[in-house]
């Protein structure tokens, strides 16, 4: 018997914006409207908080001068040579000192209480070693991240499952294969993960170093905003900065991700 | 083999990783050493390391090591007290409206990546040189992490004790007081020493750059006078102090979470 008369609810349309959404947007116009508030108020000195025209005009400006791009290729040259050295010598320690227990035992809480400490405070032996140039930033940026890369490997090679070591072994695979065929394949995850940790303080390493003694790169520039006390200049080149650094952080960890996806 | 030999052996074989490394620290110095004295390595780049061992007293005492070690401690314990107020508050209040949670958790994440030690020139702006810039860039640099774990505390409290407050028809405040924020606690104090190892980082780097403050400043200071002795020494005191901050907040960690 066809089924007659009965009632189906016909689902509601998903909003074209959800509550969350809004809720972001809604933030995001207080943020803004209070600053713009404060940057007429007149409470605060002048500039301290400059209109959001003002660094509106000078992300502008910024971006559409070749300077930037300059300087932002020498910062982006530092972090990642910085990330390379700094990266594989990082990768090298976590295998030897994951690999083995008698080293890790007797090098790696080194390693662990070295990791947290201030990099910057190097900075002076740095320049003394490499001299005022980029190198002496790279060089910071290489210990800044060379900590956080061997601790996450040496961790991740110790995690790796004992049944692909054997076949490994099995197939009497020497020291290259096991590193290459194995080790670095089922260490995939704390890899990235150490580099998306390494490339955070190299960026931070090269970028204070810049700050304190250079004469190119996005560091100088933030810094000779500050002593000339262009203030709109500063705010929209740390605006750029931070959204570059957190994309740069989403695209390794993204990439990572997907190296997962298409390998489950 | 008698039992007596072989409980020496094995207690030999138990300090044998930790006598390698620290032996391997010390020939390192004294390869250093030689490489200095024998003109293969240019001293006025790497003083000898019996130099700077000596220059350890001078450093301690001319230039007032403990009042410096003090005042970047009260900074960072003042970060430390504003982040736990702040941090937790934030992080609370995030869980209590989970609308905003969703919102604004991944910003939070988000500024936890973000290289926010950058702005000091903006700090300086603001507060002007002072340990004020010192301790806001400790504070806000660090105020991520402890937002984050006290959200992933309670969240993660076990369903068993919020069904036992439901149980005891407890109210929210009670619910919040008796059950969630006692077992978020190990949680919660897991992102407050995140915070204060990030706080007294980014402290002792301000220091450094603005030169301002306390032991961050000293080594700055030392560099600026080309005392190469001096700075390594001050470098070594400042990693000594590092290291046993971060120790202690994980004794104080362990004790709070004796189970783990």
């Amino acid at each position: 018997m066809a089924e007659t008369g009965r009632l189906t609810r016909v689902p509601a349309p998903a909003p074209v914006i959800g509550p969350v959404t809004l809720l972001r947007i809604a933030i995001i116009l207080a943020v803004l409207a209070i600053w713009e508030f404060l940057s007429h108020s007149g409470w605060l000195y002048r500039d301290v908080v400059p209109s959001l025209l003002a660094i509106g005009r000078a992300m502008v400006e910024l971006l559409t001068h070749g300077e930037y791009y300059f300087n932002l290729g020498v910062t982006a040259a530092e972090v990642g040579m910085a990330l390379l050295i700094g990266g594989v010598a990082g990768v090298a320690a976590g295998i030897l000192l994951g690999a083995n227990r008698f080293l890790s035992k007797a090098f790696e809480s080194y390693l662990y209480y070295l990791g947290p400490t201030p990099k910057i405070i190097f900075f002076p032996i740095m320049i003394m070693y490499f001299g005022v140039g980029p190198e002496s930033k790279v060089a910071l940026g290489t210990l800044s991240c060379f900590f956080p890369v061997a601790l996450s490997v040496a961790a991740g090679m110790r995690g790796i499952d004992k049944v692909l070591i054997r076949v490994g072994h099995s197939f009497r695979a020497n020291a290259w294969q096991m590193v290459v065929k194995i080790y670095l394949p089922a260490m995939r995850h704390p890899i990235i993960n150490g580099v998306r940790l390494g490339l955070g303080v190299a960026l931070i390493g090269c970028l204070l170093a810049e700050t304190k003694l250079s004469n190119k790169g996005i560091g100088f520039l933030i810094i000779n905003a500050y002593s000339t006390f262009d203030m709109p200049r500063m705010y929209a080149m740390l605006i750029v900065l931070f959204v570059l650094s957190i994309v740069a952080n989403a695209v390794v960890g993204r990439l990572g991700g997907l190296h997962t996806i298409k390998r489950q | 083999m008698t039992a007596a030999t072989l409980r020496k052996r094995s207690r030999l074989s138990a300090y044998a990783p930790a006598l390698v490394g620290l032996g391997t620290i010390v020939g390192f110095f004294l390869v250093m050493e030689l490489l200095v004295q024998t003109g293969m390595v240019n001293r006025f780049i790497v003083p000898p390391p019996s130099e700077i061992l000596g220059s350890f007293g001078r450093v301690i005492v001319e230039e007032h090591v403990f009042s410096r070690f003090v005042l970047t401690l009260t900074e960072c314990l003042t970060a430390g007290v504003m982040l736990t107020v702040f941090g937790v508050a934030g992080g609370v209040l995030m869980h209590r409206f989970k609308l905003l949670q969703q919102a604004c958790e991944t910003w939070v994440a988000a500024m936890a990546s973000a290289p926010i030690v950058l702005c000091y020139p903006l700090f300086l702006v603001i507060f002007g040189r002072s340990a004020w810039t010192i301790i806001m860039m400790g504070f806000v640099a660090a105020l991520p992490p402890v937002i984050l774990k006290t959200i992933e505390g309670i969240s993660g409290t076990r369903k068993v004790l919020v069904n036992v407050g439901r149980s005891f028809n407890l109210t929210g405040s009670q619910q919040f007081w008796k059950i969630l924020f006692p077992a978020a606690l190990p949680t919660i104090f897991v992102g407050i020493r995140l915070g204060l190892i990030f706080a007294l980082i980014n402290i002792v780097g301000v220091e450094f750059l603005i030169n301002f403050g306390g032991l961050g400043q000293l080594i700055n200071d030392l560099a600026e006078r080309y005392d190469l002795a001096g700075t390594y020494a001050a470098i070594c005191f400042v990693i000594l102090v590092s290291i046993l901050f971060f120790m202690t907040l994980e004794k104080i960690e362990r004790w709070l979470r004796p189970v783990d």
